[in-house]
């Protein structure tokens, strides 16, 4: 606590000031100061002061909340335990920090100068990784940056998808450049949070989703529920995308793909699936033929071995020489050299 | 203080896309004459859905970092920002010069005042300029040089082919280069065969795009024949058919675009002199020998 946080306190005591446990208020009796300790009231100036300055913590935690905008407030205070933890025990953790997962992101609050907060934020996986091995960034436009790319430099078009690279911190961050910095790497997921805590989140399901649209993607709305099904499997499980699908086919038609366990919600289909959805909507309107592939057991069992190594992003992780796996390159190509010629299969026959 | 936001097309495929938004986002944010400026995309986040909701302030200006006004500007940005009693009239253009309309968005308690876009607005006429002045590192060009305006054509969007035409005039009103004329990707004249329009020995080629991309980085510069492959790359400039072919790329990449965001801000209401002149300043074309 530093004596402007007091002053300011003394001032607002006239229009009454509650915070975490703390009452200050002022009228023609005196002063009052309750926290769940103590509790005094017709008290003098000075014995408002003495009480403040043997509560330094109740005056700097009510100074720090002051003038947060409504979201950033409720975000700052779940980040720091604000509903679980009295001011003593935060204020005694915050010496440490206290945690929380964000996605991919790790909050650290500790406490700043004079009570108030500090804020990192880092990489979950680099939790105890050493500061001196980080890159250190300050300016929360740089999460523009770090977000940009993966690890191995391919473009992440989903903010939400789970491959942010890892090697870097935030450090010495305000409230709202913690805010700022976090929405820059996941944008609105702070506002659809507490938009979702408020118990007013705005969800547009999948079909008004697809009547919204124009232009080259009005053809989404041909998917019927059971694509959208595939759709929400395909894009939007946490192996995917850390937000929590909170969109369904409609109000009354629930979508069975898991929704995932993200903190915070996604309220409706993105532009990255509206885009997909438009290509099974294409695809979806060929009818299905029955045709026939000569195939050994092992041949037809690679199929389904190539396909799930794509779909799991697995391709890249198949050893060389483990030729035991049906998607190994080496596999695939003597695949293709026996049975394929010009791109399809030398025995496949259309049946009738 | 107000907030503003600029809404862009962005890419699910070229990382490079939004840079230009980044770029001139950070010249009116350091410019200091809003509380917030944030950023949104059409295929990138936050979506032109969720901007407005990360927005504290209760006034936002919105300018389209798009080069005409046309599918994007009249009908999904509105839609997709859920600006209520929308309609093309409120902008009273005839597809190039679209001013501002005052509305509400339908999911947050706000003012929103929806402005042109940027590729209309008669000051992109000095970018385009400015570009010129950049490839050529003269900050004088004019005299003795050719410049061509590039667009994609009407197959696209009628509107596209206004914009050029209409930068191209005033451009040309100016009187500052020999020839000034307006070359389409699509449509006659075609950008392929620039040389035939031009009598001056060197010509400025600006594309009248918001990002490089495809089109400004491979197709444009193999079109010319500036290069067979657009990954050997080129001289700047680069001699076609007797002529100097000084090619700039895309004009949203220049530092004065960011003028031309606050001027939309500017025509809307916002109070931005002062964050005007600091963005002159800091996105003039050095002179000579600098
Ligand atoms: S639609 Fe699916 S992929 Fe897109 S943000 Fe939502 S959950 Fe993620």
């Amino acid at each position: 606590m530093n004596d402007s946080q007091l002053a300011a306190l003394r001032e607002a005591a006239a229009d009454g000031v509650t915070r975490d446990g703390l009452s200050a208020t002022q009228d023609d009796s005196g002063y009052t100061f309750v926290t769940p300790e103590v509790s005094h009231d017709g008290l003098s100036e000075e014995e408002f002061d003495a009480l403040a300055t043997e509560n330094p913590w109740f005056v700097s935690n009510w100074h720090y909340w002051r003038g947060a905008s409504e979201t950033n407030e409720a975000f700052l205070r779940w980040v720091e335990h604000a509903s679980e933890l009295g001011v003593r025990e935060r204020y005694e953790t915050l010496v440490n920090g206290l945690t929380r997962e964000w996605g991919e992101l790790l909050v650290t609050t500790t406490l700043g100068t004079d009570g108030e907060r500090s804020y990192e934020l880092r990489h979950t996986a680099d939790a105890t990784t050493a500061v001196a091995e980080l890159d250190s960034y300050h300016d929360p436009r740089e999460a523009r940056e770090v977000s940009t790319l993966d690890e191995d430099g391919r473009y992440r078009p989903l903010k939400t998808a789970p491959t942010l690279r890892e090697g870097w911190r935030f450090a010495d961050l305000d409230g709202r450049d913690l805010v700022r910095t976090v929405e820059f790497f996941y944008p609105a997921t702070v506002a659809n949070w507490y938009r979702e805590q408020a118990g007013e989140l705005d969800v547009s399901h999948f079909r008004e989703t697809a009547e919204r649209q124009t232009g080259i993607y009005s053809v989404i709305d041909d998917l019927d529920v059971d694509s959208v099904e595939n759709l929400a499997e395909a894009c939007c499980v946490d192996s995917q995308c850390l937000k929590r699908r909170e969109w369904d086919e409609d109000e009354e038609t629930p979508l069975d793909a898991p929704r995932g366990d993200g903190e915070f919600p996604c309220r409706e289909p993105c532009s990255l699936v509206v885009a997909a959805a438009r290509q099974f909507a294409v695809l979806e309107g060929e009818e299905t033929r029955t045709y026939e592939v000569e195939l050994t057991p092992s041949e037809r069992s690679q199929l389904t071995d190539l396909v799930d190594a794509v779909a799991d992003g697995r391709v890249d992780e198949i050893r060389e020489a483990d030729v035991g796996d049906g998607a190994n390159r080496y596999r695939a190509r003597y695949l293709r050299a026996k049975r394929l010629a010009d791109g399809e299969f030398e025995s496949l026959r259309e049946k009738n | 203080m107000p907030a503003l936001v600029i809404v862009a097309h962005g890419s699910h495929l070229n990382p490079g896309s939004h840079d230009p938004t980044f770029t001139h986002a950070d010249t009116v944010r350091a410019a200091g004459a809003f509380d917030e400026v944030r950023e949104a995309f059409w295929k990138e986040e936050p979506s032109f859905r969720e901007v407005l909701r990360t927005i504290e302030s209760e006034e936002v200006y919105v300018v389209p970092l798009f080069v005409s006004e046309g599918y994007f500007t009249e009908e999904v940005i509105p839609r997709e920002l859920r600006l209520e009693d929308w309609d093309v009239s409120l902008w009273d253009s005839d597809g190039t010069d679209a001013d501002t309309a005052t509305l509400t968005a339908a999911d947050v308690d706000k003012t929103i005042h929806y402005c042109g876009p940027v590729g209309t607005h008669p000051a992109m006429s000095d970018v385009i300029v400015q570009r010129a002045e950049s490839v050529t590192q003269n900050p004088d060009v004019g005299e003795g040089f050719g410049l061509a305006v590039v667009g994609h054509g009407t197959n696209r969007n009628e509107n596209s082919a206004k914009a050029i035409e209409y930068h191209a005039d005033r451009v040309r009103e100016m009187d500052r280069f020999d020839e000034v004329n307006a070359l389409f990707m699509d449509e006659e004249p075609e950008v392929d065969d620039v040389t035939d329009y031009f009598e001056s020995e060197d010509v400025v080629v600006v594309p009248l795009f918001v990002a490089d991309g495809y089109h400004t980085q491979e197709d444009i510069p193999e079109d010319m024949g500036l290069t067979d492959d657009y990954r050997e790359g080129y001289e700047t400039p680069t001699e076609v058919e007797g002529h100097h072919i000084w090619y700039a790329g895309a004009v949203g990449t220049e530092p004065l675009m960011a003028d031309v965001l606050l001027e939309r801000a500017a025509d809307a209401g916002a109070d931005v002199d002062e964050a005007l002149d600091i963005v002159r300043k800091r996105t003039a074309t050095p002179a000579a020998g600098d």
